[in-house]
């Protein structure tokens, strides 16, 4: 299958090993991965910040650049929700442009759990308020690390609470957003995890900043990332479509 | 005030988060056990979001519809503009030379009455109504044992938007606010009385809500506060930052709407939320408060973009925005911050951000941004 990646401005400048694991996961599953050169920003923070008109210019943008694609992925659930559920509320021209969210595109788009990654480590899964509410994930995430080769999942208790993010509230309001992700890192410590993962990148700076500050010694890492550990070590993976398998990314 | 200002001194009491917390969880729990093997939960939520929205769109007809009952049954409307006419009724309706017992409620409240509950040798009482059945004038009251059937002065007071059409309407709404409020299938002693009473119907801003076709429907609430139950931020400030009117997500789209966006804290509490939608999923009339919050936010830039000196936010968000409007300049922009950024970083991550980002690196780091960007990255692979 040919999908297009939107890596999002975000993961672009900060988290660039993120949009790698999408495109070594979906190449070793045998599909082409195109990157549209022209994208930036799906105008997220603009549209939850009030800032509506100049959102509206970004997302008529983003609809431009990805005209013509059949499958868009991209390793954000928030980014994903703010196309899915923001866009046709600001215009509804706007509404339908096919992006998925990673395990949304492995589990129901390519029909896959087991992705033939390997990767050591404890690991609690932290589910975004915008995967859990907006996008109604599930367990999707859940079941792509179970599948994970000598990966140890832990439940992560009241893991359906929000750690505090928030885009600007974590600046707006931050000593409520840091009171919050102080809970969260006192649940994500009880798991005994050495990883916290989530699908999106944004989430994972704010609880990645915490515990980088508290030098906790917990990482805050990618379902990408993990999904794209040690792949071509473990079985092989199934490849749908019948697509010619590719020789991993260097 | 600020919502962050007022919110402060609140984070820093621990035992009342924690007290909070505590509270909000067992409300939650008892809400999870009422609605979950409830197998018609979301068919009645939608009923009752039905029955809100058609009662505010035709909600002068069902007010008059209220009045003409009331008054057939000997009793008496009075309209107040806002809390101080509100007050000024309710103290010529009550009589001089006994001291008048409280029933409170959210209304009661908003307009800052106080006063003992009711008991047996009560002579005048001030009863917030919790909801008002038009078709035949009664006033609905949840939670009160001793009934609202003691003689002597009753008034009661409401807001224009707690009527209800009819008794089948009303007998939905009970049930959702008794699940998603209390979290029991229906609550112990709802409380009724027709005739003989004055009813106070209170505007207070909210016309202006009912005005705004994208924030009208914050008017649908009955009350039950699941959506505080639920919040995040909520429990760790409690109450009190959300200033005089309702606490919670509700009052965070409600202030707002009826005080407006302009001071203070009317433009910071849009802002007091970190959209996570948990309202949202929780709400038995089907209250869309991060779609609200998102609207409002808007209301509250859209009144900033005419200062003659644009606040640095302001600045910051058109520079980004018109960054991204090009994938040339975007690079540029990039490139340059990620630059820049790297020269504060210490082993990877930047410790001390200045300016805006300052709060941000308080009590967070933020990782070093890579050399290679992605699309750099993208570049030299090919």
């Amino acid at each position: 299958m040919r999908i297009a990646v939107f890596v999002t401005c975000w993961g672009d400048a900060l988290f660039p090993a993120t949009g790698r694991a999408v495109v070594r996961l979906l190449e070793h599953l045998g599909h082409e991965v195109v990157f549209e050169p022209a994208q930036t920003c799906c105008g997220h923070m603009h549209w939850t910040a009030g800032y509506h008109p100049e959102a509206i210019a970004l997302a008529r943008r983003l609809t431009e650049v990805f005209a013509g694609h059949d499958v868009i992925v991209t390793p954000s659930a928030s980014c994903a929700a703010t196309v899915r559920t923001a866009y046709p509320r600001m215009d509804p021209a706007l509404a339908g442009l096919p992006v998925y969210e990673l395990s949304e595109l492995l589990v129901d788009v390519l029909g896959v759990t087991d992705v033939g990654a390997r990767y050591p480590h404890r690991v609690t899964y932290q589910p975004t308020c915008h995967s859990l509410r907006a996008l109604g994930l599930g367990d999707r995430p859940l079941r792509l690390l179970r599948a994970v080769r000598d990966l140890e999942l832990a439940d992560l208790p009241e893991a359906g609470e929000c750690c505090g993010f928030g885009g600007a509230f974590a600046v707006k309001n931050a000593d409520t957003s840091v009171a919050m992700v102080a809970d969260k890192i006192a649940r994500i410590h009880e798991t005994g995890a050495d990883v916290v993962c989530a699908t999106d990148d944004s989430c994972l700076t704010h609880l990645g900043g915490a515990l980088s500050r508290l030098r906790s010694g917990v990482r805050a890492v990618h379902l990408a990332e993990i999904l794209a550990s040690g792949l071509g070590a473990a079985g092989p993976a199934p490849v749908p479509g019948g697509v010619a398998r590719r020789a991993d990314a260097p | 005030m600020r919502f962050s200002d007022a919110a402060r001194p609140e984070l820093g009491d621990p035992a009342a988060r924690r007290g909070r917390r505590r509270a909000a969880a067992e409300a939650r729990g008892r809400r999870a056990d009422a609605v979950g093997g409830f197998p018609g939960w979301e068919a009645l939520r939608e009923a009752g979001a039905a029955i809100r929205e058609r009662t505010l769109r035709e909600l002068g007809t069902h007010l008059e519809t209220l009045e003409a009952a009331v008054e057939e049954e000997g009793g008496h409307v009075h309209w107040a503009r806002d809390a101080a006419e509100a007050r000024r009724i309710i103290d010529s309706l009550l009589p001089d030379d006994v001291p008048a017992a409280l029933v409170r409620s959210d209304v009661t409240d908003e307009i800052g009455l106080d006063g003992a509950e009711p008991g047996p040798h009560s002579k005048a009482a001030v009863v917030g109504a919790g909801f008002l059945v038009a078709e035949t004038g009664t006033l609905v009251v949840a939670e009160r044992g001793d009934g609202l059937s003691f003689p002597g002065t009753l008034v009661a007071v409401a807001g224009i938007e707690d009527v209800v059409p009819g008794w089948t309407d009303l007998e939905v709404l009970l049930q959702l606010v008794s699940r998603a409020g209390a979290g029991v299938p229906m609550r112990p002693a709802i409380s009724t009385r027709t005739g003989d009473f004055a009813l106070v119907l209170l505007d207070n801003g909210r016309t202006t809500v009912l005005a705004d076709p994208d924030g009208r429907a914050a008017l649908r609430c009955v009350h039950c506060s699941a959506c505080s139950d639920v919040c995040p931020v909520f429990q760790r400030t409690g109450p009190r930052p959300y200033g005089p009117g309702r606490a919670g997500p509700i009052g965070a789209v409600l202030t707002p709407q009826v005080r407006g966006v302009e001071a203070p804290l009317g433009a910071s509490l849009p802002f007091a939320s970190t959209l996570c939608g948990a309202c949202a999923d929780v709400c038995p009339v089907k209250i869309d408060i991060p779609a609200m919050l998102v609207h409002l936010r808007g209301r509250v830039v859209d009144a900033r973009r005419g200062r003659p000196v644009p606040p640095p936010e302001m600045l910051l968000m058109r520079g980004l925005a018109w960054s991204m409007g090009d994938e040339r300049r975007y690079e540029h922009t990039l490139v340059r911050r990620a630059r820049w950024a790297r020269l504060l970083a210490r082993d990877g991550r930047i410790r001390r951000l200045p300016g805006l980002f300052g709060k941000w690196t308080d009590a967070r780091d933020l990782p070093a941004p890579p050399r290679q960007s992605f699309r750099a990255w993208w570049r030299r692979r090919r």
